[in-house]
């Protein structure tokens, strides 16, 4: 069986893998959606929705069959194809990005040590910035070819916003490759489990904050969702939408938002580390059990994090959001960088 | 043929398609998002060639930075294929001749190259490309011409935020 001379059984296992994290994400992302409405609800000291199933549990259901039941509508002054590619891309860009999370450590299963990571690939981190500036493509494709003067404006809101965000979040990244050493995703988070060493955000807590900030932008959550202003823009870029293609920008989003906290945790909070815990005296197969609960929940308390935020703050004006973009978070990215060299060049000696 | 000759094959394929695509589209919109798709292309050799640092940055910069600005300006300016200029007939025809020179000459440069004659392109080996060896090569043989270019960068923001200054 050397067809094609590739190793058949691998293909096999990464394609297993591929599906169950794509299914995965995509089960959290409807209870994310659930969840945000039910955290908006505590903080504005109301009920939520609560009618659906015990507790409301069945809500996201109920919304995704409302979204598919719907009319799907094209707009005849709309250009077709790129109308229907643009929420296909906004998608596909979202889920791409779990290929290099390392979402826990190997687990043993019929013999073979199958990792859970999709692929660690040498370029690592650098991928989740490749495809996160494909993403962009989704809202400006979409925005475009509804042939929506809304749409459009909210679209190249969308895009600059995303440009200039970019820059400040890979500064902030620079310092921790500096300290890592590498680009994998894989080997930033050993490093950070190996026994008596610290998470990355003791060494990099204004990073951190950094970083994080720049990923509300990225994923056009409140305080930075400009491309969205309903006051402003009606709707923003998917204001021509309906149906499941309305539902897959929406449902984009919160992918968006779990990849962007797998990733903070991987980067900043050990990623699938259980503080205090050596795993290597575990057996395998619970470790890695252990280490994707842990993962999971450092998820979690970041998108709650996310959902807080939305509710307490108000949106930027689009000069505030270039400002403190172009003009706070670039320098101090850059001085964090300059002093995190400076450090570990006065440690080398 | 090996899975690298297939994938090298279709990846020719997909980027000659999507430049002629370019060329042919009537909508500008269209043809820019074809060029991405040549970029994406030209991304998938580079990664046969193992070389993966080229590849992602060629995608962020040129695919993810470059392309949306273009997409910037076209879609602001709002082009129809009706207010389009026709164009006469001797200029596609003195286009072509030209173009068709160019490429006459390119090919014979390939051809008539020493270091290229019986060679065939290391795929799937080597790891210059890698960033590690890269970022090696660049600080440490190539540092002068280095700093240069980065000074030309420099330069271009320097003067892009004097443009941009209103008063």
């Amino acid at each position: 069986m050397t067809l094609l001379a590739l190793d058949w059984i691998l293909m096999l296992e990464k394609l297993i893998l591929i599906a169950i994290i794509v299914f995965a994400s995509l089960g959290i992302a409807l209870y994310t959606t659930f969840s945000e409405r039910k955290v908006a609800a505590v903080l504005q000291d109301r009920p939520g929705p609560n009618r659906a199933g015990p507790m409301g549990l069945l809500q996201p259901l109920a919304d995704g069959l409302k979204l598919i039941m719907k009319e799907e509508i094209i707009p005849n002054s709309a250009s077709k194809g790129l109308f229907i590619l643009g929420p296909a891309m906004a998608m596909t860009a979202a889920l791409m990005t779990c290929a290099v999370i390392p979402w826990s450590s190997s687990v043993e299963l019929f013999g073979r040590k199958i990792d859970l990571q999709i692929a660690d690939i040498n370029i690592g981190i650098l991928y989740v910035f490749g495809v996160v500036s494909m993403g962009v493509y989704g809202i400006m494709i979409g925005g475009w070819a509804s042939n929506n003067k809304f749409s459009l404006m909210a679209a190249l809101r969308g895009a600059s916003q995303a440009i200039s965000y970019e820059l400040a979040m890979g500064v902030a990244l620079i310092a921790v490759l500096m300290i890592s050493g590498s680009l994998s995703l894989k080997t930033i988070v050993d490093q950070q489990m190996a026994p008596g060493a610290w998470w990355n955000i003791v060494y990099q807590p204004l990073g951190f904050i950094l970083f994080f900030i720049c990923a509300m932008a990225e994923c056009n959550r409140t305080p930075f969702d400009l491309p969205e202003a309903e006051n402003e823009l009606n709707m923003g870029y998917h204001q021509e939408y309906s149906s499941m293609k309305l539902g897959f920008y929406l449902f984009a989003e919160y992918v968006n938002m779990i990849m962007s906290s797998a990733v903070m945790a991987s980067l900043y909070f050990g990623g699938y580390d259980v503080p205090f815990l050596d795993e290597s005296t575990l057996a395998p197969n619970i470790a890695a059990i252990i280490g994707v609960l842990s993962l999971l929940t450092k998820i979690v308390i970041f998108l709650f994090l996310f959902m807080w935020i939305r509710w307490t703050i108000p949106r930027f004006r689009y000069d505030q959001l270039m400002n403190l973009g172009w003009k706070s978070l670039i320098p101090l990215a850059l001085v964090n960088m300059l002093a995190t060299g400076a450090v570990i060049l006065w440690q080398q000696g | 043929m090996d899975t690298i000759q297939i994938l090298f094959f279709s990846l020719s394929a997909l980027a000659i398609f999507s430049a002629i695509m370019v060329l042919v589209s009537k909508n500008p919109v269209h043809s820019v998002l074809w060029l991405i798709a040549v970029f994406f292309a030209i991304s998938g050799h580079y990664i046969l060639l193992n070389a993966q640092f080229l590849a992602i940055v060629n995608l962020i910069v040129y695919a993810g930075a470059i392309m949306v600005l273009f997409l910037f300006v076209i879609m602001l300016m709002n082009l129809n294929s009706e207010g389009e200029p026709r164009k006469n007939w001797w200029m596609k025809l003195a286009g072509v001749v030209s173009g068709g020179c160019f490429l006459v000459v390119l090919v014979s440069l390939v051809k008539q190259a020493t270091e290229l004659s019986g060679k065939a392109a290391l795929m799937k080996t080597g790891d210059i490309g890698l960033i590690k060896n890269l970022g090696k090569a660049l600080f440490s043989d190539f540092v002068v011409p280095f700093e240069i270019s980065s000074v030309l960068f420099l330069s271009a923001m320097v003067g892009a935020v004097v443009i941009g200054k209103k008063d």
